[in-house]
């Protein structure tokens, strides 16, 4: 997993000057306590978004 | 006693209908005209589209609530509006063409005081040669716009996974099948579902995915983008989307309009003026969207579709129709009532409203071909239009003709999006965005158009948690059940 998605890079290909997601930022994306966390400030998030529209 | 008619039991037609018939009471009439006998949320189509969802998941029958709602409901499509009536016929009405409820084919003049327009768009297959014909989807390529595509697109990709599986690479080409294509954000959320799919299927090494779109640069989704808040960073559209096809190992064409398909290929021109072409053992197009087609009359019987619908066909309604160029663009061409200029008693709303203009900036190819996205009127910004056209129509029936209307610009509006593949709780991740406003404001926000404190995206667990939530919540709210009036659009 850990550099997965460093090796699609195609050298001066579509996707060369992108970014990909290191074993850090993979792991953050599927860990659940951190997820959880996220979720509470992401549904606040887009709560203000809502209120925000209305 | 008024009557209020609305076209469309959509999004934007449902939440406009419920809630005028929630705050007439039973003094006033609502009446919903929809081809349709049955509601769908269209967002969980793509988990359809994957064999995730049934079709009966994402979808129930619209008369028993309806009925619940004190609302009539009639299974007809709208033919032609009569907004002055007509010489046999002093009030507006619009005449209609029932497709079920026993009366299939039979014509019917609806009278109405207000008119919501909510009709959604005519899926318009046959602008690219072999993508279908008229609004019905051809035979080479597949679609995710209504469920029964989708449970049909489900079929065809478990095909080729079976193929993958007895050793046949496949290929596969998702994206939009035309040049002036809106929606690129179903498509985007469908291909990161198949590559999900291939991968849990243990095949993905065996497919080639590639995408093909009408933005000039990925990410644009046809809102020309947008700068999201990341790590401290004000992070372009196009630098996460980029990234997400990289890590995916998916490939890309952008600023393509797809001019021909046939089987197993798409021909393509592109924003540069090149010709090429693509081959696909399965591909999911989207079509682009005209209006349903709806013709308008005066009371002479006289043709009045151009003055009362745009040349795309949708209804013209509080817009700047005069902008002009890119350059002279401004967030206050959009519409903010949704109400016709000519006739005050019709307002259309959700994809039925014609736009001032794009929100991307319009390209064509040197040999003069439009190519670039159409601006998109879906999910929350339709609904909380569809609420704020009903609380207008309400007001001014209950308070009186010269009661002040209500506003919901896209330029101060917000999005939520959610873009997620898998279908597990702990399996699958999501790409979750707002937007705020969804129109962008260069005067007010300059530089990127928006808000960045309320405009940011994050791939993870939580948005897959949000959208499953997403699903059930406004399937409960559209079935009108206890508290629904509490969820917000």
């Amino acid at each position: 997993m850990s550099k997965y998605g460093e090796k699609n890079i195609k050298a001066y290909g579509n996707n060369y000057t992108t970014m990909t997601p290191g074993p850090f930022a993979k792991f953050l994306r599927t860990c659940v306590v951190y997820q959880f966390i996220r979720f509470i400030i992401i549904n606040l998030k887009m709560l203000v978004v809502v209120k925000k529209s209305h | 006693m008024a009557r209020v008619v609305v076209l469309g039991g959509g999004v934007s037609g449902h939440t406009a209908a419920t809630f005028a018939a929630k705050w007439l009471g039973k003094n006033h009439e609502v009446v919903v005209v929809t081809p349709n006998s049955k509601w769908n949320w269209i967002p969980s189509n793509i988990w359809v589209g994957v064999g995730q969802m049934t079709k009966e998941d994402v979808t129930f029958e619209l008369e028993p609530v309806y009925k619940k709602a004190g609302i009539t409901f009639k299974q007809a499509k709208a033919v032609s509006i009569n907004p002055e009536g007509s010489e046999s016929s002093v009030k507006p009405f619009v005449t209609i063409e029932y497709t079920g409820q026993g009366k299939a084919g039979s014509s019917e003049n609806v009278e109405y005081d207000y008119l919501i327009n909510a009709t959604g768009p005519k899926l318009n297959f046959g602008a690219t040669p072999g993508l279908g014909e008229g609004s019905n989807l051809g035979e080479f390529t597949v679609s995710v716009c209504t469920a029964d595509h989708a449970d049909h697109a489900s079929h065809e990709l478990q095909k080729c996974i079976d193929k993958m599986k007895k050793g046949e690479r496949q290929k596969f080409l998702v994206g939009t099948g035309h040049g002036m294509c809106t929606c690129q954000g179903a498509a985007f959320e469908y291909i990161f579902n198949i590559e999900h799919e291939l991968k849990k299927a243990g095949v993905r090494d065996m497919a080639d995915i590639k995408w093909i779109s009408n933005e000039s640069f990925l990410g644009d989704f046809g809102v020309g983008g947008l700068h999201m808040k990341a790590m401290g960073f004000a992070v372009s559209s196009r630098i996460f989307a980029e990234s997400l096809f990289a890590e995916r190992n998916v490939d890309w064409i952008i600023g393509a309009h797809v001019n021909r398909v046939e089987k197993g290929k798409v021909h393509y021109e592109l924003l540069d003026g090149t010709m090429g072409e693509e081959t696909f053992d399965f591909s999911m197009l989207i079509p682009p969207f005209a209006g349903v087609g709806l013709k308008a009359y005066n009371k002479a019987g006289e043709d009045i579709t151009s003055s009362v619908f745009a040349p795309n066909g949708f209804m013209k309604v509080d817009a700047n129709y005069a902008a002009g160029s890119y350059e002279n663009w401004k967030a206050s061409d959009w519409p903010s009532t949704y109400q016709n200029p000519t006739y005050k008693n019709m307002f259309a709303c959700g994809i039925a409203f014609a736009p001032p203009h794009p929100i991307s900036k319009p390209m064509s190819s040197p040999n003069g071909t439009a190519i670039g996205p159409t601006p998109p009127r879906t999910g929350m910004p339709s609904g909380i239009m569809g609420k704020t056209v009903a609380r207008s129509i309400c007001d001014l029936i209950l308070k009186g003709e010269n009661a002040p209307l209500h506003k919901a610009s896209m330029a101060e509006m917000g999005a939520a999006c959610v873009a997620s593949a898998g279908k597990g709780l702990f399996n699958g991740t999501a790409a979750a965005m707002t937007i705020y406003p969804v129109v962008p404001d260069f005067e007010k926000y300059p530089g990127t158009g928006r808000d960045t404190d309320y405009t940011f995206g994050e791939i993870g667990l939580a948005g897959h948690w949000i959208k499953h939530i997403l699903h059930y919540m406004f399937i409960y709210k559209a079935k009108l059940n206890p508290g629904w009036t509490m969820i917000p659009e």
